[in-house]
C-alpha cells in the first residue's frame, strides 16, 4: 500500500461524506457506512507487515469514523491482525524484527483507539461531532498512541443499557507470558463496556498481582497466558487469587482447546476471546471462590512427584540430551557456538512442555506442542525426523519414570503417524 | 389405649396427669394434641412408626402397637424432651462452629477493607439476621457502609447521615468507652438504616465492631417481623462473637491500607518513569527488580525533556551498588540531583563532578555507575552526546543491523575525589536506536543449561536481529530475553533504557524495504535455520492465539 492520508471529516455518524480516502484500494464508499472488518484487517495487515506505523493508526481511526464499532475494530480487525503476525512468524514468513515491530504497532493502534473512544465518549449527549473536534481526537489518538504504555481512561457510559459506573476489574499476563496484546485488548473492550479496568500488562509477578489486589476493591481477576509451558506458574496465581477471595477469569492459548486446563486448574470461569469473556461478565457477576478448596485435589496425579523431578532437573536433562545428541548427530560437533545454544534452548522448549504435560496429566499437550515443533521445523527447510532422536534420548534419562515415559512414546508414534 | 371408635379407653396415672384429668371416656380428639391425632387417625398401614410433638412445653415421642382382638390401638408416649433440647444445642453449636470457621477464612482471606466489609455483611444477613449493614467510622461527613439482605449480594453506599440518629450508633463507631449491643426501637430508626424494600422492620441490634485497639466500625443487624422473632440473649452473644473476628479483619485490612499509602507515596518517586516520545525521538524504558516481592531496586533510569526548542534532552541510566531499598533510597537521591543538575546538563564532566561531589559528602558508603545521554533531533537524525560513568558501554543498533559500541569511558562516582570521563558523540539515522543497559542484564545467569552468563556477545546478538524496531519493542525484546535466560533462577536488578530516531513518514514502498532490511539480518547469520537440527522456538512460544 502506498502513503496514507488522513481522510478529512465532518461528521463521524457516517451519514456525511469522506473525502480524500482514495489510497485505499475502494476506500470506504460515501454515506455507506463503515467497510466489513476483512477490508480494514486487509490494510492493516499490510502496515502492520510493512512496519508503518502511522498508516496503522489512520486505518484504525478510518475504521471508527466510518462507524465501526470500536469493540468490532479492537476484535475484528487488530486481534485478527495479530492472529496472523504469529501464523506469518510460525510459517516463517517474517522474522523475529518483524514480529516484535508489527506487535508494537499493534499496540499503538490500540492505544490511538482508546484514547480516541475515550475523547468520544467524554462528548456524551453530543451525538455530532465538528471536524475540529474530529482533528482534536485523531491528533490526541495518534499522540497517545507514541506513548509507550496506556493513558488511564476515565471511564465513562458508552452504551445506553451500561450502568454508569460499574465494578472494577483487573487484567494481567502470568508471570513469564510476554505477549501483553490479548490482556490490552480485552482490557480495552470492557473499558469500552463500562467496567473499570486495573491493566497490570505483561509478565506481572504474583505477589505484585496479590498487593494490588489487597490494594484495590477487584471483583474479578482476569489472567491471560499464552503458553501451557506457564501453567504451573498459572496455577499458583489463580490460586493466590482465589485465596484473597477474588475470582479468576482466564483466557488465552494456554488454557488448551475448550479451556480444559482452565477447569484443571480450578479457575472460576474461562473465555475463548475477549468478547466472551466481556459477555461473561456482563451477564453475573462470577461466584466467589470456595473457601477451603484444596488446590492440590485438583491435581492427585503429582503424588507421583513426576513433575516435581523433572522441573527440578530441567537444566541436567538438557545437558545429557544434548551431550547424547552430539554423540548421535556427528554434525551437530562442527556447529557453531551460536548453533549450539540455539539448539540447546530448544531442547530447553522440549523439556519444558513435558513438564507441563506432567504438571496438567495431559499427553495432548506434548504431542501437540511436538507436533506444531514438526510443523515450524519444516517451514525452516528442516526435517521434522530430527526430533526422535531427541524424544529417544529423554526417554532413556527418563526412564524411571512411567507417566513420562508414556507421554514421550505417544509423541513419538504420533510424529511418525503424521 | 384407644378403641376403634376413636375414644380413650384407657388411660395410665402419667397420661392422665399429661392431658389434665380425666381422659377415659372421652374421644381422642378432645384430649392429645393434633399431631398425634393425625397419626391415630392415618389408619392402622400409616400407623407403623413413631410419631413425635409437642405436649405443653415438652416433647413426646408416641409409638403404636395395635392389638388384634379388636382394632384397638395402645399409644406409649415417652418423655425425649431433654434429647431433643441437647440435640438441637448441639447441632446449633455445630452451625456456630462452622459458621464462626467459615467467617473467619474468609474475613481472614483478604486484607481489602471493601472486601472485608463486603464479607461482614453477607455472612451476618446469611447466619445472624434478615439483613445486615455494617457501618465504617465516619470519613468527612459521609458514613461509608455496606447493606446486604439475606440471598443478595452487598451494597456498598455512602450515606450523608449523622452516626448519632441511630441509637448506640455514634457510641459504637467511637470504640470507647466500651459499649454492649444494643436494642433499638425500629420506629426510632432513621430510614437509611433499612434496605429498600426490605418489608416491615421487626428488630434492629447495633453491636460494635471492636478492632486492634481502634473501633473498626458497627454491625447493624435488622429483623423483619413475624420472621425468625426478635434476637435472643443467645443470639446477641453469638453476634458479638462474630464481631470480635470481623472487628479485627476490618481493622487488620484499615491499617494494611494506611501502610501501602505511605509506602505507595513514598514509592512514587522511586519508580522508573513511564517513557514515551520526547520532541520527536522515541524513549522506552524496561525495569526488573532482583526481588518479584519489590517494586524498585538499585537501577534507575531518567528521561527529562528538553527545555526548549533545539536543546537536548537528558537521558541517564545508572546502577548503585546494592540492591533492594536501601539502594532504590539513593537513586532516588541520585535522580534528584541530576534534575536540579539540569541546566548544566550540556557540560557532562560538571554534571558528574557535582554528582560525585554530592555523593562524597552523603553518609552513604555506597557508589554509583551511570551513563548520561543528550539526546537532540536534528532534522531526520537524533544526535547524541554519551558519556560513561564507570558503566558499561551504550550500544548503538544501526538500519543494516550493526552494533556499536559506543567508546565513552570514565570513572563510578561517589568512590574518588576526581571522576573524569569521556563524552563521546554520536548519530542516529532515521529507525536507529542506542541502548542503555545495566549489568544486571550481561551478568543474568541461567541459559538453556543453567549455568552461563547471558554476556555482552549475546545482547549484541540480539540487538542485530532489532535492527529498525520500535524502541519499545527492542526493551522488550531484551527484557524478554534476559528473563528467559535466567527462567526462575535468581537475578540482579535489570533495567534498559532505549533512545530511537523514529521511521519517517512512510516510504513509496516500504513493504519492499522492510523485507531487504529482514534479508540482510538473516544473512548476518549464515546456515544457521538449516543446520540447526530443531526450531527456533526460543523466541515467543506459541504465538497463535
Amino acid at each position: 500500500m502506498s502513503q496514507h492520508t488522513a481522510p478529512d471529516h465532518t461528521d463521524h455518524t457516517g451519514d456525511v461524506d469522506h473525502t480524500g480516502d482514495t489510497d485505499h484500494a475502494g476506500g470506504p464508499d460515501q454515506a455507506a457506512g463503515p467497510h466489513p472488518p476483512a477490508v480494514y484487517v486487509a490494510q492493516l495487515w499490510d502496515a502492520v507487515a510493512a512496519g508503518n506505523e502511522y498508516a496503522a493508526t489512520d486505518i484504525v481511526l478510518t475504521a471508527l469514523d466510518a462507524g465501526l464499532p470500536a469493540e468490532d475494530v479492537l476484535l475484528e480487525v487488530i486481534a485478527p491482525v495479530q492472529a496472523k503476525v504469529g501464523a506469518e512468524w510460525a510459517a516463517n514468513r517474517i522474522n523475529v524484527a518483524q514480529e516484535h515491530t508489527a506487535t508494537a504497532i499493534n499496540d499503538r493502534a490500540v492505544a490511538a483507539l482508546a484514547q480516541h473512544s475515550a475523547i468520544r465518549r467524554s462528548d456524551v449527549g453530543t451525538l455530532r461531532h465538528t471536524a475540529a473536534q474530529q482533528e482534536t481526537a485523531r491528533r490526541a489518538a495518534r499522540y497517545a498512541a507514541g506513548h509507550a504504555v496506556t493513558c488511564t481512561v476515565p471511564t465513562a457510559r458508552t452504551r445506553p443499557d451500561a450502568p454508569a459506573a460499574r465494578g472494577r476489574i483487573t487484567v494481567a499476563c502470568v508471570d513469564g507470558e510476554w505477549h501483553a496484546l490479548p490482556a490490552r485488548i480485552l482490557s480495552e473492550v470492557l473499558k469500552l463496556r463500562g467496567w473499570q479496568v486495573d491493566y497490570l500488562g505483561a509478565q506481572v509477578p504474583t505477589p505484585h498481582l496479590i498487593s494490588h489486589l489487597h490494594r484495590s476493591a477487584t471483583h474479578v481477576v482476569a489472567l491471560s497466558s499464552s503458553i501451557a509451558t506457564r501453567l504451573p506458574t498459572a496455577h499458583a496465581t489463580i490460586t493466590a487469587c482465589q485465596a484473597t477471595g477474588v475470582p479468576v477469569l482466564v483466557g488465552g492459548a494456554a488454557f488448551g482447546p475448550e479451556g480444559r486446563y482452565a477447569r484443571l486448574l480450578g479457575a472460576d470461569a474461562w473465555a475463548p476471546d475477549a468478547r466472551a469473556a466481556a459477555d461473561l461478565l456482563d451477564a453475573d457477576r462470577l461466584p466467589g471462590p470456595l473457601h477451603g478448596h484444596q488446590p492440590m485435589d485438583d491435581l492427585p496425579h503429582l503424588a507421583d512427584q513426576e513433575y516435581t523431578m523433572v522441573a527440578r532437573t530441567h537444566a541436567e536433562l538438557v545437558k545429557a540430551t544434548f551431550t547424547g545428541l552430539e554423540e548421535r548427530y556427528p554434525a551437530m560437533r562442527t556447529y557453531t557456538d551460536r548453533q549450539r545454544e540455539h539448539t540447546a534452548e530448544d531442547l530447553a522448549q522440549i523439556v519444558s512442555f513435558l513438564a507441563s504435560a506432567l504438571y496438567t496429566d495431559d499427553p495432548e499437550l506434548f504431542t501437540g506442542f511436538l507436533l506444531w515443533t514438526a510443523g515450524i521445523l519444516e517451514a525452516r527447510g528442516v526435517p521434522a525426523a530430527s526430533l526422535h532422536p531427541t524424544l529417544d534420548l529423554l526417554g532413556e534419562e527418563l526412564r524411571d519414570f512411567p507417566r513420562a515415559t508414556r507421554l514421550l512414546s505417544l509423541a513419538a508414534d504420533a510424529l511418525m503417524s503424521r | 389405649m384407644v378403641d376403634d371408635r376413636d375414644t380413650v379407653r384407657r388411660a395410665n396415672d402419667a397420661a392422665e396427669a399429661l392431658f389434665d384429668g380425666t381422659c377415659a371416656g372421652r374421644p381422642l380428639a378432645e384430649v392429645v394434641p393434633d399431631w398425634l391425632l393425625r397419626a391415630h387417625l392415618a389408619g392402622p398401614g400409616a400407623r407403623a412408626e413413631a410419631v413425635r410433638g409437642p405436649v405443653g412445653d415438652r416433647t413426646f415421642e408416641a409409638h403404636p402397637s395395635t392389638t388384634d382382638a379388636d382394632g384397638s390401638v395402645v399409644w406409649w408416649l415417652v418423655d425425649d424432651t431433654d434429647q431433643v433440647l441437647a440435640q438441637r444445642a448441639l447441632r446449633l453449636e455445630r452451625e456456630r462452629t462452622a459458621f464462626l470457621t467459615q467467617a473467619s477464612n474468609r474475613l481472614l482471606s483478604s486484607l481489602n477493607l471493601d472486601r472485608c466489609m463486603d464479607a461482614t455483611a453477607q455472612l451476618a444477613a446469611e447466619h445472624l439476621a434478615d439483613a445486615a449493614l455494617v457501618v465504617a467510622p465516619v470519613s468527612g461527613h459521609r458514613l461509608p457502609a455496606v447493606e446486604c439482605v439475606r440471598g443478595g449480594s452487598p451494597v456498598r453506599t455512602l450515606q450523608i447521615a449523622d452516626p448519632h440518629e441511630v441509637p448506640g450508633l455514634g457510641e459504637a463507631l467511637q470504640g470507647f468507652p466500651p459499649v454492649p449491643s444494643r436494642w433499638i426501637d425500629p420506629a426510632a430508626a432513621p430510614g437509611w438504616v433499612v434496605p429498600e424494600g426490605f418489608g416491615e422492620v421487626g428488630s434492629i441490634v447495633v453491636t460494635p465492631l471492636p478492632g486492634h485497639g481502634v473501633p473498626a466500625g458497627a454491625l447493624i443487624l435488622l429483623r423483619r417481623t413475624g420472621g425468625s422473632g426478635a434476637f435472643s440473649e443467645e443470639e446477641e452473644v453469638f453476634a458479638r462473637l462474630f464481631a470480635s473476628r470481623a472487628g479485627a479483619a476490618m481493622s487488620a485490612a484499615r491499617l494494611y491500607a494506611e501502610q501501602s499509602a505511605i509506602t505507595e507515596t513514598l514509592m512514587r518517586e522511586l519508580l522508573p518513569p513511564v517513557l514515551h516520545q520526547v520532541a520527536g525521538m522515541e524513549f522506552a524504558g524496561g525495569y526488573r527488580p532482583s526481588q518479584d516481592t519489590e517494586r524498585v531496586g538499585g537501577d534507575f533510569y531518567d528521561v527529562h525533556p528538553a527545555a526548549g526548542e533545539g536543546e537536548a534532552s537528558l537521558a541517564v541510566l545508572g546502577d548503585v551498588c546494592g540492591k533492594g531499598l536501601d539502594a532504590a533510597v539513593l537513586t532516588g537521591k541520585i535522580r534528584n540531583t541530576l534534575h536540579a543538575l539540569l541546566p548544566m546538563a550540556d557540560d557532562h564532566q560538571r554534571v558528574i563532578d557535582l554528582l560525585n561531589g554530592a555523593l562524597l559528602n552523603s553518609h552513604h558508603a555506597r557508589f554509583a555507575t551511570l551513563v548520561l545521554a543528550s539526546a537532540v533531533r536534528e532534522e531526520e537524525s537524533v544526535r547524541l552526546r554519551l558519556s560513561s560513568a564507570g558503566h558499561a558501554a551504550p550500544l548503538l543498533v544501526r538500519a543494516d543491523g550493526t552494533v556499536e559500541e559506543v567508546g565513552t569511558s570514565g570513572t563510578l562516582v561517589g568512590a574518588m575525589p576526581r571522576v573524569p570521563t569521556r563524552t563521546v558523540g554520536a548519530t542516529l539515522a532515521p529507525g536507529e536506536s542506542c541502548v542503555l543497559y545495566t549489568d544486571g542484564i550481561t551478568e543474568a545467569r541461567g541459559g538453556p543449561l543453567g549455568d552461563a552468563m547471558f554476556g555482552e556477545d549475546r545482547l549484541k546478538a540480539a540487538l542485530a536481529e532489532c535492527a529498525g524496531m520500535p524502541a519499545e519493542a527492542i526493551v522488550e525484546r531484551v527484557q524478554m530475553l534476559a528473563s528467559q535466560w535466567v527462567g526462575g533462577g535468581r537475578h540482579d536488578d535489570m533495567a534498559v533504557l532505549v533512545i530511537s530516531a523514529p521511521k519517517t513518514a512512510p516510504q513509496a514502498a516500504p513493504r519492499v524495504a522492510r523485507q531487504s532490511t529482514g534479508a540482510r539480518t538473516s544473512e548476518s547469520e549464515p546456515s544457521s535455520k538449516t543446520a540447526r537440527p530443531l526450531m527456533n522456538s526460543r523466541t515467543r512460544g506459541r504465538l497463535s492465539a
